[in-house]
Parts: C-alpha cells; sequence; structure tokens
C-alpha cells in the first residue's frame, strides 16, 4: 500500500458570526493517494468548500478559524506551518481551481502574466523561459494559437476557455495535489464535459492527485476512483466509486442518487428530492445530522452521532443502520 | 485610440468656445463695470477709459475682438491693476497656486491611498476606525476653520511655522496640510470602498491561492483593480487645486491666481474674469482627458479601438 499524500485528520473549521459560531465542518478525516481523484459531494452549505480552503490554509480569518485537526502533506503538518511555508505550498505543492471562470481570473492582468506570475514565484526561471513555459502550458490545456492567448485579457475569452487558463495555473508546477472547487458548475454542458475530459486528461499525465468538490454526482463519475460523502460538515460515507454507485449504503446517499435526473425517466415524473432542510450549522443536531429528514431513522440517530462501520475494505458508513442491532433495510432506489 | 484623441482634442476646443463665451456674455450681464467706483468718476474720464478699452463698442464687436485675441493666447488687459495682463497675472499667480496645489496632491495621495487601503484590510478594526474617524473629519470641517486651528496652534502656540505670507518652503507646509485635507480624506474613502469591493472578488482568492505574498496581492491584484474611481476623481481634483483656493490664498496671504479669480469678479473685471475662467476649464478639460487616456491603461477592458 502505497503512502497517502495528503492525510486530513479531525479538520474543523468554524466561522464566528454575529448569530454565533456556524460550525461548518466538524472534524472529518480523509486520505488522498498519489494519482488518484477523489470526489467530495455534497449539497450547498455542507462544508465541502470549506474543507478544500482549509487545506489551502485560505478561510478567511476573521470570521473562519480553523479550530482542530491537522493536514499532513507528506511529513508536514500544514495546519501549523508559518504563513511562507504555506505560500510555498500554495500553486506549487497544492493549487486550486475555482468555480467561477469569469470572476475568478484578474481582469487587469494579460493571460501570460497570471500564468508567469506562478512560475516565476515558485521556479527559478528567467521570464523568457516562464513565458515558453506559459506557453507550453495553455497548449497541454488545448488553447489554440496559445502564442496569442498570452497577450489576451480575461475579458477576451470565452468561459470554457478561462477555465482552461484556471488549469494552465493550477498545474503549472506540477502540483502534487489539485483542488477543483466546482469547477464546471458555472459552464455549460458541453464545454463542462470538456473540462471534466482535460483534468482526467492532466491527472494522468502530471500523476497529480485531484480533489474534486461538487454537488453533481455525475460529474464525480468518470473521473474519481473514490467519492466522500459530506452532509452538514460531517463525511456520511465514503468509498470506491463502484461501491458508492452500485451499493451505497447510507440513506443520505440514497437520497442523492434518487435525485439525480435520469434522461429516460418519464416526463411525467417529477424529480425526486429530499425532503426538508440540512439543519443548522449554528446549533447542529446531537445526532446524527441527517436523522430528520430520514425515512429510516432510529431512536438512536437522534441521541448519539453514528461511528463509521466499514462493512467493505475501503467503504465506510456513518449510520447506525449499520449497526448488527438494527432491523435490516431495503435500499430504496 | 489616435482618431479617439484627435476627436478628444477637438471637443475641448468645442467646450473652451462655448466656456468663453458664456462666460464673457454673463460678466457683461453684471449690473456695473470696472470703472464703477464709490467716487463718482467724472464723465469725461469715464468716457475715455469707456473708449480705451471698446466698451463704447456694441456687444458683438466687443466679443469678437475679444475671441480673435483669445486665440492667439492674449487674455487681455486688466482693468483693475493698470500695469498687468491677465497674461501677466496668470504667470505671477499660477506657479504660486501650483506649488501648493502640487504639494497638496502628492500629500493626498500619499496619504490618502495608503490610509484608504490599510482601512479596507483592516475593516472595522481599530486602523479602520481611525482612519474612518480622520477622514470624517476631513470632509465635514470647512478648511477655514482647520486653516485656523492650525494657524493657532503650529503658528501661535508651537511657533513652529509662518502663519502667514509667502517666501520658501516654510510658508507653504500650512496652507499645503490644509488643503490637502479634504481630498486626502475623499481618496481614503474612495480607496477603501473600491478596495472592499475588489477584495472580496474571486480573483482575490485566486491570487492567494497561487502562494503570492499578502502585499502583492494587495498593492497588484488588488490595487490595480481598486484605483479606477480613485483616477477619476484626481482629474478634477487636481485641476480644481493646481488653480488655486481662494480661500486658503485668502487666510495665508498667498499671492495665488485664487484671490484673482474672487476678487475679479467684484470688480467686474471682465478680462480676468474670463482669463482665469478660461484657464480653470482648460485645466479641467486637459486633466478629464488625461484621465481617460489613463484608463486605457489601467484596465485592459476600456479600450478606445474601433470595433472592426
Amino acid at each position: 500500500m502505497t503512502k497517502p499524500i495528503l492525510k486530513v485528520e479531525n479538520l474543523t473549521t468554524q466561522f464566528l458570526t454575529y448569530a454565533g459560531i456556524v460550525q461548518a465542518v466538524r472534524g472529518i478525516s480523509f486520505e488522498i493517494y498519489p494519482g488518484e481523484a477523489i470526489g467530495l459531494v455534497g449539497e450547498s452549505g455542507c462544508g465541502k468548500s470549506v474543507t478544500g480552503l482549509s487545506i489551502m490554509r485560505l478561510i478567511p480569518d476573521p470570521p473562519g478559524k480553523i479550530v482542530s485537526g491537522s493536514v499532513y502533506l507528506d511529513r508536514k503538518n500544514l495546519l501549523e506551518s508559518s504563513e511562507k511555508e504555506m505560500r510555498n505550498v500554495r500553486g506549487n505543492e497544492i493549487s486550486m481551481i475555482f468555480q467561477d471562470p469569469m470572476t475568478s481570473l484578474n481582469p487587469v492582468f494579460s493571460i501570460g502574466y497570471q500564468i508567469m506570475e506562478t512560475l516565476l514565484l515558485h521556479q527559478e526561471i528567467t521570464k523568457k523561459q516562464a513565458k515558453e513555459k506559459a506557453i507550453e502550458l495553455l497548449d497541454m490545456v488545448h488553447i489554440k494559437s496559445p502564442e496569442e492567448v498570452i497577450n489576451r485579457y480575461p475579458h477576451q475569452l470565452s468561459g470554457g476557455m478561462r477555465q482552461r487558463v484556471m488549469a494552465a495555473i493550477a498545474i503549472s508546477c506540477d502540483p502534487k495535489i489539485i483542488i477543483a472547487d466546482e469547477p464546471t458548475t458555472s459552464l455549460d454542458v458541453t464545454i463542462q464535459a470538456q473540462i471534466l475530459n482535460l483534468l482526467n486528461d492532466l491527472k494522468t499525465k502530471l500523476n497529480s492527485s485531484i480533489v474534486l468538490i461538487t454537488h453533481n454526482l455525475a460529474v464525480v463519475a468518470g473521473l474519481c476512483s473514490r467519492v466522500l460523502v459530506m452532509y452538514a460538515g460531517l463525511i456520511m460515507e465514503e468509498g470506491t466509486d463502484m461501491q458508492i454507485y452500485n451499493k451505497p449504503m447510507h440513506p443520505y446517499t440514497w437520497g442523492l442518487m434518487k435525485a439525480v435526473p435520469k434522461i429516460n425517466e418519464e416526463e411525467k415524473e417529477r424529480l425526486t428530492t429530499i425532503p426538508g432542510l440540512p439543519p443548522d450549522l449554528l446549533s447542529p443536531p446531537k445526532g446524527c445530522p441527517f436523522a430528520l429528514r430520514c425515512d429510516y431513522a432510529m431512536q438512536i440517530c437522534f441521541q448519539k452521532k453514528p461511528p463509521f462501520f466499514e462493512p467493505q475494505k475501503g467503504h465506510k458508513i456513518a449510520c447506525w443502520l449499520m449497526d448488527s442491532r438494527a432491523p435490516r433495510t431495503k435500499r430504496s432506489m | 485610440m489616435k482618431k479617439y484623441i484627435i476627436n478628444r482634442i477637438f471637443s475641448m476646443i468645442l467646450v473652451l468656445v462655448v466656456v468663453s463665451s458664456l462666460t464673457f456674455f454673463l460678466a457683461k450681464a453684471i449690473p456695473g463695470g470696472p470703472f464703477t467706483k464709490e467716487k463718482k468718476v467724472p464723465d469725461v474720464i469715464l468716457q475715455r477709459l469707456e473708449e480705451k478699452y471698446h466698451f463704447d463698442d456694441p456687444l458683438w464687436k466687443q466679443y469678437a475682438f475679444y475671441m480673435g485675441n483669445l486665440m492667439k493666447g492674449d487674455l487681455g488687459p486688466s482693468f483693475r491693476y493698470d500695469a498687468l495682463t491677465v497674461n501677466d497675472i496668470i504667470r505671477k499667480g499660477f506657479p504660486v497656486s501650483a506649488t501648493i496645489g502640487f504639494l497638496a496632491v502628492l500629500l493626498s495621495i500619499i496619504l490618502g491611498l495608503p490610509a484608504g487601503i490599510i482601512s479596507a484590510y483592516r475593516q472595522n478594526f481599530w486602523q479602520d476606525n481611525t482612519v474612518m474617524f480622520f477622514s470624517l473629519i476631513g470632509i465635514s470641517v470647512p478648511s477655514f476653520i482647520l486653516a485656523t486651528v492650525f494657524m493657532y496652534f503650529f503658528g501661535l502656540k508651537f511657533k513652529i511655522l509662518p502663519i502667514a505670507g509667502w517666501g520658501g518652503f516654510r510658508y507653504m507646509i500650512l496652507p499645503a496640510i490644509t488643503l490637502a485635507a479634504y481630498p486626502t480624506a475623499y481618496i481614503a474613502r474612495l480607496t477603501r470602498s473600491s478596495m472592499l469591493d475588489v477584495l472580496s472578488q474571486d480573483y482575490i482568492k485566486t491570487a492567494r491561492s497561487k502562494g503570492i505574498s499578502e502585499f502583492r496581492v494587495i498593492t497588484m491584484h488588488a490595487l490595480k483593480n481598486a484605483i479606477l474611481p480613485v483616477v477619476t476623481y484626481m482629474g478634477p481634483m487636481i485641476a480644481a487645486i493646481f488653480t488655486g483656493s481662494f480661500i486658503i490664498e485668502r487666510l495665508f496671504f498667498i499671492p495665488g491666481l485664487g484671490k484673482y479669480y474672487v476678487t475679479a469678479i467684484y470688480d467686474r473685471d471682465y478680462t480676468v474674469i474670463l482669463g482665469t475662467t478660461i484657464f480653470y476649464a482648460f485645466f479641467l478639460v486637459t486633466a478629464n482627458f488625461i484621465v481617460d487616456i489613463l484608463y486605457a491603461f489601467l484596465d485592459p477592458r476600456i479600450t478606445y479601438e474601433e470595433k472592426k
């Protein structure tokens, strides 16, 4: 077994607001292995983006604060690193791609400048070499006539092209990990597919690990070999793509699967949704956060947070239904 | 760009012609004249004076005569100061006003810009509160009160700076600070609000995720976006400050242009009214023109090229 490249342990991130402390991420642990892509899935506000930003230590403080936990990149705990060490990690060892390519690039700098900036910062190369590398990178993300694009400004490019530029920036220093936070959400479907293909492509070419943060299970399917389902700041279920897609065990994952629109469904049928709303993270429930919306909730679910059950190697489920004393439930899908 | 510049220069000339024409007729419309004095001037002398300055000509002829001279750059004689032409007055007064103006503008940028940046960066912290407190004072307290306070403390109490007169750098300090108070405060507030807007943008998050130092994120990535409104404000501000402030020049006894500007109106000194107004208008349109050109360099989304 290879050693994980990133090991997140008991990560807890909170936001101090006027209303109180929002417990965005409540002690999650997971590992990322070299060259693999994992999907971090969950609905809005479940803490998936905060997890990504916490790894990068980019949580705006105040109001945000990483309260406890550790994030080990190789043997270095990022949460204990100095700001200077962190700057050396960001963009170099771990890089990020953000949701909205329309606003993620600085409008007043040329594409070339924005790519070269990262290169010049992390690598000891001349401006000329950086420019050549930037052209090469644009070529790698399948941008046509990169020599020309390098002198253009973000407003002159389409959304898909801008996201490719973001990807080029992200891979510029051969990072060990690329965190892609909803990289396709604001793009139209055909461009989405292109960007996902590109990420897949880059993963194999560069042997970087990818953390794909998304609310869309379909997006995860093609790219990720492991999936983490998050809900209300906790990981609910974790497993390989096969385990999650073919044999999901957590009622929340069942709900998510049912909510995916199916192309062959009869028109009359309404899209299934999970009733209710996620819990208020200002005062999250004592037990399982999903209990209130869960069709299978038992008494214990409201009283005690479920531990992880691991019925199969690598497939972890935080649900009391997995306990041997629980009644057998048939998964309804 | 070339076409745009040529167009702009033509429209600037048009603006100046309109400004000078309007000012000409408005000035003439004020009752009384430059030779109306409390002590009645004998009719014969008055007649001779009016003849000398062509006041007896019909208005259109006077206008044509004035505009003709204006084209040659001759702003005419002053009626109040016998020995001086308007060109002399500007030549004498402007360098004085511009010197203080330059210092004030420099001061307002050096202080206002960083104050605004710090204030935005430390929003709602003591740094922000301090800057906002002083900028509120700078914006709301009129300059003559500030001037008096400064004169009292620095001139009379501590006796470190002269309170009035003109003669060397020491004399410029108090007027320049007083003159700079408002624009400094304004620039600080403008920079703050503009920076706050920019700092919440996604591309700032991107910049940080690249590992760029916080200083560089602020001074390069954020400031270049946030500076546009400040540059916009600086165009008219520089024009107004350079051409002299009547209040400040009066209070500190500075022989600048601002003094002439206002006294000329009392004296019905037509040519001086016109000359200073045109000079100010010229400054204003030029400053705005430079600002507009600067835009294209600061923000690549603004371009004056013809769309092909």
